[in-house]
Formats: C-alpha cells, sequence, structure tokens
C-alpha cells in the first residue's frame, strides 16, 4: 500500500512539473508534506537544501530521499521509477509525433500558457520555504545578503549555501 | 549540464546530428519532467527504441539516485544533532534568496508582457489563499494560454 501511495504520489509529480526543478517543488512539497506527511516541514527544508548542494534533478532527489525515509532503498526506487515514468510516456508519444506536436496550435499555446503558472509555482516555493525556516532576524537578514549576492550573480549557488550554513554554524552555535 | 550532454552523444559518441540533438532538446524542455531525463530518454529513443530509451534513463537518473542514497542514510542518522541543524538553520535564506533569485530572472521576461504578469499574480493568489493544488495551477495556466490564443 505504502508503495502504491509512493508510486502515485511521485507519478503526479513527475507529470506535472513543467518549467525545472523549483517550480516543481510546491508539487512536491504538497504531495509528501501536506497529502501524505512522509516529511516534516523541517525535513522538507533540509531535503531542498540537499538537492541543491548535489548534481541531479531535484526530481529525482526527492523521490530517491522520500522513498528511502518512508520504507528504505525499495522505496527509493519505486518513488524515483514512478518521477520518469511520465517522461518516458510522454517522449514515446511525442517521438511518434513530433511534427504534430511542434506544429500543433492547441499545443503550443498550452505550453506558451504555462510560463505564469511557472512564475506563480517559484514565487510560492519560495514564499513557503521563507515561511518554514526564516524564523529571526539573523536569518532575515542572512536572506537579504543572499539575496543580493544572487542578483549581482556574483557568486556560486553552492558556494552560497556552504558560506551560508557555516555562517549558521557560526551565529547559532557549532 | 547540456553542454556535457551534447558532447557525449553529438561530438564523442556521434548518435545524433546536432539538429537532431537541439530538435531533441526543444522536446525535451518543453515536456514534464527533468530536463536530463528527457533529454536522455529523447536519445535512447531515437537510437535504440525503447529498450535504448530504458538504458538511457537508467544511465541519466543512477548516479543521482546512489548519491542521494548514500547521503539519505547517513543524514537521517545525524540530522538530530545540533551543529548539523545549525547549518541547515544558516543554509535556509541562503535557499530562499536563490528561489526569490529565480521568480526575478524569471518574472523579468513576464514584465513586457502585463497578461503574463497579471496571470501570474492570479495563480499565485489561487495557490496562497485557496492552497490548490500545483497541478492545478498548471492546468489552469495551460488552458488560459489556449483560450488567449498565444
Amino acid at each position: 500500500m505504502i508503495y502504491f501511495q509512493l508510486f502515485l504520489a511521485f507519478l503526479r509529480v513527475g507529470f506535472f512539473s513543467f518549467g525545472g526543478g523549483m517550480a516543481a517543488l510546491p508539487l512536491i512539497e504538497k504531495e509528501v508534506v501536506d497529502t501524505y506527511q512522509w516529511l516534516s516541514n523541517g525535513e522538507f527544508l533540509e531535503l531542498v537544501t540537499l538537492s541543491e548542494l548535489t548534481p541531479g534533478p531535484i526530481g529525482i532527489n526527492c523521490a530517491t530521499f522520500t522513498g528511502f525515509k518512508v520504507t528504505g532503498i525499495w522505496g527509493s526506487v519505486v518513488a524515483t521509477s514512478a518521477f520518469c515514468l511520465p517522461s518516458m510516456l510522454l517522449v514515446s508519444l511525442v517521438f511518434r509525433f513530433l511534427s504534430y506536436f511542434k506544429e500543433n496550435a492547441v499545443v503550443q499555446h498550452f505550453l506558451r500558457g504555462l510560463r505564469p503558472a511557472v512564475i506563480a509555482l517559484i514565487g510560492i516555493a519560495a514564499y513557503s520555504l521563507a515561511q518554514k525556516g526564516i524564523k529571526d532576524w539573523f536569518a532575515i537578514i542572512l536572506g537579504i545578503v543572499a539575496f543580493i549576492f544572487v542578483y549581482w550573480k556574483k557568486v556560486d549557488p553552492i558556494l552560497l549555501l556552504l558560506l551560508s550554513g557555516v555562517a549558521g554554524l557560526i551565529w547559532y552555535g557549532v | 549540464m547540456l553542454p556535457l550532454i551534447k558532447r557525449e552523444i553529438v561530438e564523442k559518441k556521434k548518435v545524433l546530428t546536432d539538429e537532431e540533438f537541439i530538435e531533441g532538446l526543444s522536446v525535451a524542455q518543453s515536456l514534464p519532467g527533468a530536463v536530463a531525463i528527457n533529454t536522455a530518454c529523447f536519445v535512447g529513443r531515437k537510437v535504440r527504441g525503447i529498450a535504448g530509451m530504458l538504458v538511457s534513463v537508467l544511465g541519466a537518473s543512477l548516479p543521482s539516485f546512489l548519491i542521494i542514497l548514500l547521503i539519505t542514510s547517513f543524514f537521517l542518522q545525524y540530522r538530530q544533532l545540533e551543529v548539523v541543524q545549525n547549518f541547515f538553520r544558516g543554509a535556509t535564506p541562503a535557499i530562499v534568496a536563490l528561489i526569490a533569485g529565480a521568480v526575478v530572472d524569471i518574472g523579468k521576461s513576464a514584465l513586457n508582457d502585463w497578461e503574463d504578469l497579471i496571470i501570474a499574480f492570479f495563480l499565485f493568489f489561487l495557490l496562497f489563499f485557496l492552497e490548490l493544488h500545483p497541478l492545478w495551477i498548471v492546468l489552469i495556466g495551460g488552458i488560459l494560454g489556449v483560450v488567449r490564443r498565444k
């Protein structure tokens, strides 16, 4: 039963995660934290941080982590396969009808219409993580400083995360 | 990551031409799921059919899968330690900053298009106040795109 739930949850994530890993975060959070309560808010935050620190797609990282937390290695296998399945189905389908896919007006309008949806999804992801993880003045200041660095594109994201984590260790204690 | 895939597929192994690769990439980016996985599906399917697709998806997902499996098995044992918690407490504002930066980056391209911007706000409020499942946001956005015919 739990395997079936893992399968369905990550199948939904796989089918609807348009626009990259960050836009998929609200979808993953909805399934993993709200609906099935496999991860706590804190664990979800840690998962997002770990996903950014490691190579590979966010969807794969989240599926593997959640599956393992819930039922161990076979949970990881089921969740990760479920996440990849829609890609395989849709690529096979599109592959057969490639010219139709590229020229069909409805398909192209639909895909074009996803742009504002992706902005809204990434926006709510930022809000939700801030609400869960920014709880004191130090975190607010750290967030503003980090945003300035991100905005001016002066620092590598992984280095920024590591430096920010070290700042956390210095401020909150080792 | 994409230059890496291109070097393997087009330049070293020569299983796709430049044009085929670009075509596959544009499809991979427009479909849901991870771009790396979608690209692997496309390349595998093109070269060796369904079996080729299965093998290339396995190849594209296995490294991340194994790395996360290894990290997770350690992490779940040690996450309660204060030093680990404090590191993550510090890293969280940076994650929020990275994601907020992505909103600004992508939002800038929508600034030239007021209709897109208004719809983005509308969809954000649906998520914020009604807490709709994000899959509905994807569907509503797509359907509004079809209705607007743009």
